[in-house]
């Protein structure tokens, strides 16, 4: 009895082990190492790419056409700042949902799999505890990621493009010092557009215990609901799917900020979260652990 | 592993069965409780919100208009949303084709950040734009688009036009006198209110109708309404600011009833001076600056591509014997093309011709036979004599008027 007592008092710093542990067993996993690799590189073959295009002076996106590629492509040539934020552009819409989805699914089907899940829940922590330690753990992940890609950007966007002031999307124009601050807040908010797919993930993970199956399912969904968002018809629904706010981030590069579709898109989010966060609660509390 | 944990657990199962499984479904009462309130509060809100009109002092028609008259608001930002419904035929890809071949040919002489481009895109859909006022000599209005935004600055003698998913930019110099301002094309209520009270005569009613929050401030509603019958504007309404006079919000619907033809409004807007910052522009470094000079062929028949079918030139000669029918909303413009055989380009078009005749509807009166093409708020007869008559009047209008000239 005492010494449940003392678990008890000792709970916080419980979750804290709890949650360092998964923390590097996660980022540990040669999976999730490719993963972030993958990432890093997809602002290396951008820059590259339109570093080789633009060689001859002639700018990037086609000239004055505009509407090919991703968001900001065309001011990468002027200002290497920009790279971050085409880069997450292009990564956001997949990769990055994509890798999450990786994480996410196999958060708990993937212990499951492994037959280690149970070992797990010896701890005396107990299963809420474990489920918000892994969550906490994706989310990190979904920061860790953003990250990468924003560093990455950033290196290679310096290496290979000027720097210096820049022209927000407004026409006004702002410091370095500024740009880097709004790239850093981009970059959050990107990560913070994530948390949907991760607790969608994480639920899905508590309904099999095959890891493959749960990250198929989540990448799945991911993939329905882009395609979902981009039919005219089904309009009165896009407000409501994950994936509809994603590119608001860009928003943040207007002069004053237009924030109406940020805040939605983050309220979307928590909305997600808490819906399949409880969802995946609710599940992994009252499941039968058999692995 | 499996053989052994199961007998354990169903084993263990069995015995407390009934209340496990309550407790079980319990528990999705909280993810469901969740969805349950924000449904509640997504549908609530708005309703919570827009809690009732605002008490505001009695007002005259005539006193109202005359407070849009004197309003001399010139320091202003504020956020503009703008739907516009005409009713157009839907193209659908054919929209696009179209367009993009416009846009090809802007390739050569023109650029994307010309404004007489960029802001007809408003004539359809749902825009976002935000607008800037200092004074008379700066403003700015931005049309924003998904990670890129269109922005027109004027600031002094400088108009700037910046693209900034292309990193185009458009430079003109304008007139200090500001004759420029007035080719531009209305983005702002104020703007849309000013030519709708133009038009107000004794062919027209005016009321106060109550009063209502736009952008969280108290305005009141003017309805300004045809008396006649027989046009297809039902009914114009202008929420005015009763503080500054200013029109915060535009709406049109039409007789026909549905949802609105053009609405504009205000969703946000502030009476304070904007910072200067904001109508500062110098081109980005790299950025690809079309002067208005270079573009000057171009403007002479702006919109219009250089290519157009020789029939354009006879409808401009045909725009010579321009005549006005009617008074008041029941107006309606005539002018004769000249060319006999109804479609101007309808023999000379070949499938063209039959495609445009496809989209409108044939309709016989004592004038012969014509072709009217309608939309929500401007109809068109095309008679087979090569009379045209437009208007915002219902079909039968322009048919009693084709028959009248007769």
């Amino acid at each position: 009895m005492s010494r449940a007592e003392a678990v008890r008092r000792t709970s916080p710093l419980w979750t804290l082990g709890l949650f360092r542990s998964e923390l590097l067993t996660t980022f540990r996993r040669w999976r999730t190492v490719a993963l972030l690799g993958v990432l890093a590189a997809v602002p290396v073959l951008v820059g590259i790419a339109v570093r080789i295009e633009t060689g001859d002076g002639s700018p990037a996106g086609g000239g004055g056409g505009g509407g090919g590629g991703p968001a900001f492509i065309s001011q990468i040539t002027n200002n290497g700042l920009f790279l971050v934020f085409t880069a997450l552009a292009a990564t956001l819409p997949f990769f990055l949902p994509m890798a999450i989805g990786v994480v996410a699914g196999d958060a708990l089907a993937g212990e499951a799999n492994a037959g280690t899940l149970r070992y797990l829940l010896v701890a005396p922590a107990g299963r809420t505890r474990l489920l918000l330690a892994k969550y906490a753990t994706v989310m990190a992940f979904c920061l860790v990621a953003t990250l990468v890609v924003a560093v990455s950007a950033l290196l290679v966007g310096a290496l290979l493009f000027p720097l210096g002031d820049l022209t927000t999307i407004s026409g006004t124009r702002i410091g370095f010092g500024e740009g880097l601050a709004r790239a850093l807040l981009i970059a959050l908010v990107v990560a913070a557009s994530l948390i949907g797919v991760a607790a969608l993930g994480l639920f899905v993970s508590t309904l099999t215990n095959s890891g493959i199956a749960a990250m198929a399912t989540t990448v799945g969904l991911l993939i329905t609901v882009q395609i979902l968002d981009q039919i005219p018809q089904l309009h009165a629904l896009h407000p409501y799917l994950f994936s509809h706010y994603w590119l608001s981030f860009a928003d943040l590069m207007r002069e004053p900020v237009h924030w109406d579709d940020l805040t939605k898109n983050l309220g979307l989010q928590a909305l997600y979260a808490a819906v399949f966060g409880s969802a995946a609660w609710a599940r992994f509390t009252s499941k039968d652990i058999t692995a | 592993m499996a053989p052994y944990e199961s007998e354990n657990t169903t084993a263990a199962e069995e015995v407390d069965e009934p209340r496990t499984g309550r407790r079980r479904a319990a528990r999705y009462v909280v993810p469901v409780t969740v969805m349950g309130v924000a449904a509640a509060t997504i549908g609530l809100v708005p309703a919570i919100a827009s809690s009732g009109d605002p008490d505001l002092p009695e007002i005259t028609a005539a006193q109202l208009i005359e407070k849009i008259a004197k309003s001399d608001v010139e320091q202003l930002s504020g956020t503009v949303k703008i739907t516009t419904d005409l009713g157009l035929p839907n193209l659908g890809g054919l929209e696009n084709s179209i367009a993009s071949g416009a846009m090809g040919q802007g390739e050569e002489g023109g650029s994307s950040a010309d404004p007489s481009a960029k802001l007809t895109e408003l004539a359809s859909g749902t825009h976002t734009l935000r607008v800037a006022a200092d004074g008379p000599d700066r403003q700015k209005v931005s049309l924003l688009e998904d990670a890129a935004e269109y922005s027109l600055i004027r600031n002094g003698e400088n108009l700037w036009g910046y693209d900034s998913g292309s990193n185009a930019v458009y430079h003109a110099t304008v007139d200090k006198s500001g004759e420029e301002r007035e080719q531009q094309p209305p983005a702002t209520p104020k703007d849309f209110a000013e030519e709708a009270l133009k038009s107000v005569d004794d062919t027209t009613s005016v009321t106060v109708d109550g009063t209502a929050q736009v952008a969280g401030r108290d305005a009141y509603k003017l309805v300004v309404e045809p008396k006649q019958s027989g046009s297809t504007v039902g009914a114009i309404s202008i929420a005015v600011d009763h503080e500054t006079g200013m029109p915060l919000k535009f709406t049109l619907t039409p007789s026909s009833g549905g949802a609105a033809v053009v609405d504009v409004g205000f969703t946000k807007v502030s009476f304070d001076r904007p910072a200067a910052s904001t109508f500062e522009f110098t081109p980005p470094k790299g950025a690809e600056v079309t002067e208005d000079d270079e573009l000057d062929h171009g403007r002479e028949h702006p919109g219009k591509p250089e290519r157009a079918p020789k029939s354009e030139e006879d409808l401009a000669k045909g725009l010579d014997g321009l005549k006005m029918l009617g008074e008041g909303w029941n107006s309606i413009a005539t002018f004769d093309t000249g060319s006999e055989g109804g479609l101007p380009t309808g023999e000379a078009g070949g499938d063209l011709g039959g495609f445009l005749g496809s989209l409108g509807d044939q309709v016989k009166g004592d004038f012969g036979t014509g072709t009217v093409f309608s939309t929500r708020l401007v109809n068109a007869l095309i008679t087979e004599d090569g009379k045209v008559y437009v208007g915002t009047v219902t079909k039968d209008a322009l048919v009693k008027a084709a028959d009248a000239g007769k």
